[in-house]
């Protein structure tokens, strides 16, 4: 597995993690590049279905991060975005989802050297884990089933 | 069919260095709906917007995707270009080429890769876009001033005086707040009524400006530009226009023994009063509560000894509604009294005082004329002990903070003393001596040397009465933590600034947030210290935290300038990016289902209900409905909604689920 | 609801006084009271200057016994063993390691489900709701109550009355007729700890506590703490030496108070055993 160049995307805010992204290219950081960001306007606008999407187009890995608690630029959206992990957690853990393959994590808009940091840690853990196929698998064959 | 251009930036050699830019057009070029896919070494040079303004009409664009830097740094220039070339700007999308791929991996095939899945991703998106408006909404030039002490009074006269009309609402029966009660004030010792009171009869006088004493806020609603609030004048039960101030009836009121407020309760007042002398309305009120005639129904002293038969026993509350543009909110806030601190004897022993109460006694027009004697019984006390930081920093109270103004008026107070009290020991006890301010540390410095003040650095940790002494015990740390004992006539305790009673209800009115103790909270420590999280709504003074007279000053006049601002529009412009429940034909509505989960999760209160009734008036359905001045686009409310009825434009459900795809699947 | 009692070493010496009382109010209340079996020291002074690990291990055994006695709560009338065990408890349910760690030196499995009361927890928990009609001698005496040290802090782990001028006690005595009088040394120094090496202080800190008091007009001391009691009472005669004076007012035990007014004998309360003499009228 070690030519696997796992497939990982980011969903993070626009305020902070967004821009503690752009500070990471300032700084010329270098990072994992089998990581890709999606832009939202807070966590708190991220739909926990879209994870389930994402696994099943394929993602290996997934990263959901915002701005530190206290610090959201919309006052409360990323407490939200946080218990909503922590029910939404429980029940992928419950459905047989790998949640090992989630990072969540708060990386704020000064914080371009802990962005890199995710995205190696997280982009060698997925390496480690290896391809998710297995919830692919499920959908189509599910898909498959239905048709 | 959408008609999409593509154009690739070099960023100079920031992105082509590492980045193979001529495959990213190709490739781009070849998927569905891209009709151009071209590449430059500067997009954002004129050159460069002019390319994008030429293509669009060429090739009759319906969508345009930059792929060049970040969208945090370009996104207004390349949209405003779309426009100028007719163009709706909220069609153009930026990919993140430099930030987010060349600056950040090394030149090869798998940068080049990533690179083309980022625009690939921002072409699918940018397909979903549609034209939306600026949103526009009208201002209504007036401000409302919460608050009659100093801060609220400089932001009251500064925003007058920009022409604008001003409201002020203050909730006692006159103006001047605590600054009124003063005495002196550091670090230059002129007086504090001498240098306020012309300001309290400007604000009273100015022609822009409407003052409302003995009042409240009741209700505010509405959102920036358009606040409609509710006043509650509480009836004076005068009328204040036949009403001469005269005082006479203030001198016949048979019942005299009511604390004083003013005074902080070292003296007594009349039921009917006016607070104090150089008091803003001069005219006085009625206090309902003590008054004997409204305790036992008769008595009428006050009506009968008026010489113009103002007294109006009956008069009720006034409710007034207003529209508002700006509201200012300077209502201040409170010291700590005596009876907080068991260890000093909660409020027991009568010569253990607060500052305030300090201010009072040394005030010239204070229960002693000036003079500084011992409440309990008049005497002069010959030792006296200051403690700063009586509450404050003491996390064991609750109050972990620094209250900023006791050190300088714990000098100030000592100061005093000694300028009345010649032969008399002024000790102070102190943690810090935090004296950050033009000529402050100097003043302190003066106590000390010129006045002979006696600083002792450590904790006061207990004081009693024994044998008509007050006992002070602490500990002088900087003689290694040796026990101290002094044996005191009286006792000023420099207690922590608090926030002032009714703030978390006026808060919660206002749905503007505070902190953990009840203090205003600013939408940015740093950047935003005059604003609050609600548009349109600002602070001014010590409501937000303890602060000197010159930093209330100067906020309020920063207050002022940003009410200012938004009157100088005729309406305010805002980024259409807000969320929005669906609507359809009846009899559906909306797919959204009424259950209003969205409304607490909403920051801004921005989700009101809107009912669909029938013609005979009946409720057909209740949905959802967001107010488009207040949304500020966040879309908490859309991953929430469980109907999936809420949609957030600019990144609805439709574009971002494309952008996942897109990024995942090779077209 | 099975309630057991943790005497600690000064229960059953200079405080045994004390321990009679409290037996005697739980005979006379129909109160069942247990005693930890095999208990150990707490620990107290000493140990947790010394040796961290050894400052909770005691009071973790302890603990760890009651929980295998089927406590649901252990009594700890002594103000220093209640306050080893209820730091002890507080630091090991926050931190599973250190639980694990103590566990192991302890060679005993500590949950940390028995609850730990004090002396006026229990007395307003089973006596004083069942005190009407049982005062016979209402104790109709102006008193100030010692609380000393270790009763009420540090705050924070204790979280039990506050700090400055504690109240629990008054309550308690305001209720059998006594006279509580504010007085500013309810939680001053007596010397504690010097009791043995250092008694000039202990004469000079305990001295000015009772100087106060009886300057006040109080007629007795109450307290809740063998120490305390040990310092006021058994080292009066130092005390009268250090001051020059003739100190008299007795020091009575809350749990001796609280038996007076309910008719137990003096002899059943352990009023005989004090070092000044007792006499409540």
């Amino acid at each position: 597995m070690s030519d696997f160049e796992p497939k990982i995307v980011a969903f993070v805010c626009n305020w902070c993690t967004y821009a503690g992204a752009d500070l990471t290219g300032t700084s010329r950081i270098k990072y994992s590049p089998n990581v890709k960001i999606i832009r939202f306007p807070c966590t708190g606008r991220i739909d926990f279905m879209l994870l389930l999407k994402a696994f099943a187009n394929g993602a290996d890995g997934i990263i959901v991060s915002g701005c530190h608690p206290n610090d959201c630029h919309y006052t409360s959206g990323n407490f939200h975005a946080k218990r909503r992990w922590i029910m939404f957690r429980e029940l992928m853990e419950f459905m047989g989802i790998d949640t090992n393959r989630i990072t969540f994590s708060w990386v704020s808009a000064a914080e371009g050297a802990k962005w890199a940091e995710v995205v190696n840690t997280t982009s060698a853990r997925i390496k480690e884990l290896g391809p998710y196929v297995s919830y692919k698998e499920l959908v189509n064959r599910s898909i498959e089933e239905e048709v | 069919m959408a008609r999409i251009g593509v154009f690739i930036c070099h960023c100079g050699e920031n992105i082509s260095a590492t980045v193979d830019c001529a495959k990213v057009a190709e490739t781009i070029g070849k998927l569905r709906h891209v009709v151009l896919s071209t590449e430059y070494k500067y997009m954002c040079s004129d050159p460069g917007q002019t390319l994008i303004k030429d293509a669009i009409k060429e090739y009759n664009l319906t969508g345009v995707v930059v792929s060049a830097c970040s969208p945090r740094m370009h996104e207004p220039t390349f949209r405003r270009a779309c426009a100028e070339a007719g163009l709706n700007p909220y069609m153009c999308e930026m990919a993140n080429l430099r930030e987010h791929c060349s600056w950040v991996h090394e030149k090869n095939d798998i940068t080049t890769e990533k690179a083309i899945d980022i625009v690939r991703t921002q072409v699918e998106k940018v397909k979903l876009n549609y034209a939306l408006q600026p949103i526009k909404v009208p201002v209504t030039r007036r401000a409302l001033v919460i608050g009659g002490g100093i801060a609220g009074i400089q932001a009251a006269l500064d925003i007058a005086n920009t022409g604008h009309r001003v409201v002020m609402v203050e909730r006692s029966p006159s103006i001047g707040g605590h600054m009124s009660q003063l005495s002196e004030t550091f670090p230059t010792l002129d007086c504090s009524q001498c240098i306020l009171t012309p300001r309290m009869v400007e604000v009273a006088q100015h022609p822009n400006i409407t003052l409302y004493t003995y009042a409240e806020v009741e209700s505010v609603e509405g959102f920036i530009g358009n606040f409609k609030v509710k006043i509650r004048k509480k009836a004076k039960s005068l009328d204040e226009k036949i009403c001469t101030g005269c005082g006479l009836c203030t001198t016949k009121c048979p019942q005299k023994k009511i604390p004083n407020e003013f005074e902080q309760g070292m003296g007594n007042r009349p039921a009917i009063y006016i607070p104090f002398p150089q008091a803003v309305p001069n005219k006085p009120v009625i206090d309902r509560e003590n008054c004997t005639y409204y305790i036992k129904g008769k008595c009428k002293v006050c009506e009968i000894v008026c010489p113009t038969k103002a007294i109006r026993f009956d008069q009720p509350d006034e409710i007034l509604d207003l529209d508002i543009g700006a509201i200012v909110i300077a209502t201040g806030f409170d010291v700590k009294h005596a009876d907080f601190f068991p260890e000093y004897g909660y409020g027991k022993y009568k010569d253990v005082i607060d500052g305030l109460q300090f201010e009072r006694l040394a005030s010239a027009s204070g229960p002693t004329s000036g003079a500084i004697l011992r409440p309990s019984d008049g005497q002069v006390p010959k030792n006296i002990v200051f403690v700063a930081c009586a509450g404050s920093r003491d996390p064991a109270k609750g109050i972990e903070y620094c209250s900023k103004i006791c050190c300088m008026y714990t000098a100030k107070h000592a100061m005093l003393y000694k300028h009345k009290v010649h032969e008399g020991k002024a000790y102070i006890f102190y943690m810090d001596i935090r004296a950050a301010g033009k000529n402050y540390e100097e003043f302190v410095r003066r106590a000390i040397e010129e006045d002979h003040v006696e600083y002792v650095r450590g904790r006061i940790s207990t004081i009693y009465e024994k044998n008509g002494k007050l006992i002070v015990k602490g500990a002088d740390t900087l003689l290694g933590g040796q026990p101290v004992e002094v044996e005191a006539d009286m006792v000023v305790l420099a207690t922590a600034g608090v926030a002032n009673s009714g703030a978390e209800e006026l808060a919660q009115k206002l749905h503007v947030s505070y902190d953990s103790h009840k203090f205003f909270a600013e939408a940015h420590p740093k950047l935003k210290p005059v604003e609050t999280n609600t548009a349109g709504i600002f602070l001014a003074g010590a409501c937000q935290n303890p602060k000197d007279i010159p930093d209330s000053v100067s906020q309020a006049s920063g207050a002022a300038v940003k009410v200012a601002g938004l009157f100088s529009q005729d309406e305010l412009t805002r980024e259409p990016l807000v969320a929005q429940v669906n609507r359809m034909a009846p009899p559906l509505y909306s797919t959204c289902v009424g259950c209003f989960l969205c409304q607490p999760v909403c920051p801004y209160q921005a989700i009101e209900r809107e009912e669909f009734k029938a013609r005979d008036g009946k409720l057909i359905k209740a949905v959802a409905k967001i107010n488009e001045g207040l949304c500020q686009g966040c879309g908490t409310c859309v991953a929430l909604c469980r109907s999936k009825s809420i949609d957030l434009h600019g990144y609805s459900n439709q574009q971002v689920y494309a952008e996942v795809m897109a990024l995942l699947n090779e077209y | 609801m099975k309630t057991g009692i943790y005497p600690g070493c000064s229960l059953n010496g200079s405080a045994r006084d004390y321990n009679e009382s409290v037996f005697a109010l739980a005979e006379a209340f129909g109160l069942e009271l247990e005693q930890v079996s095999d208990w150990n020291c707490c620990g107290a002074t000493a140990a947790h200057n010394l040796n961290k690990d050894l400052s909770l291990a005691l009071p973790a055994r302890i603990l760890a016994l009651a929980e295998k006695n089927g406590m649901d709560e252990i009594i700890v009338p002594c103000a220093a063993c209640y306050n080893r065990l209820t730091l002890t408890q507080t630091e090991l349910r926050k931190d599973p390691e250190l639980r694990n760690h103590v566990s192991g030196i302890i060679e005993m499995d500590y949950k940390g489900t028995s609850g730990i009361i004090n002396v006026i927890e229990w007395i307003d928990k089973y006596i004083t709701p069942n005190l009407e009609g049982r005062i016979v001698i209402p104790y109709a005496h102006k008193v100030a109550c010692y609380y000393g040290c270790l009763l009420v802090r540090p705050h924070k782990v204790l979280n039990y009355d506050r700090p400055e001028d504690p109240q629990s006690m008054d309550l308690v005595m305001s209720k059998i007729g006594a006279e509580p009088i504010y007085y500013p040394f309810k939680t001053e120094c007596c010397g504690a700890g010097l009791s043995i090496s250092r008694t000039d202080i202990v004469s000079k800190l305990s001295g000015k506590i009772i100087e106060d008091a009886e300057s006040r007009g109080a007629e007795a001391i109450i307290v809740a703490c063998p120490m305390c009691h040990s310092n006021l009472d058994m080292r009066r005669n130092d005390i009268n030496k250090y001051w020059g004076k003739e100190f008299k007012i007795p020091v009575i035990f809350i749990t001796q108070a609280i038996g007076h007014a309910i008719g137990l004998t003096d002899k059943k309360i352990g009023l005989k055993r004090h070092f000044v003499d007792v006499k409540i009228s």
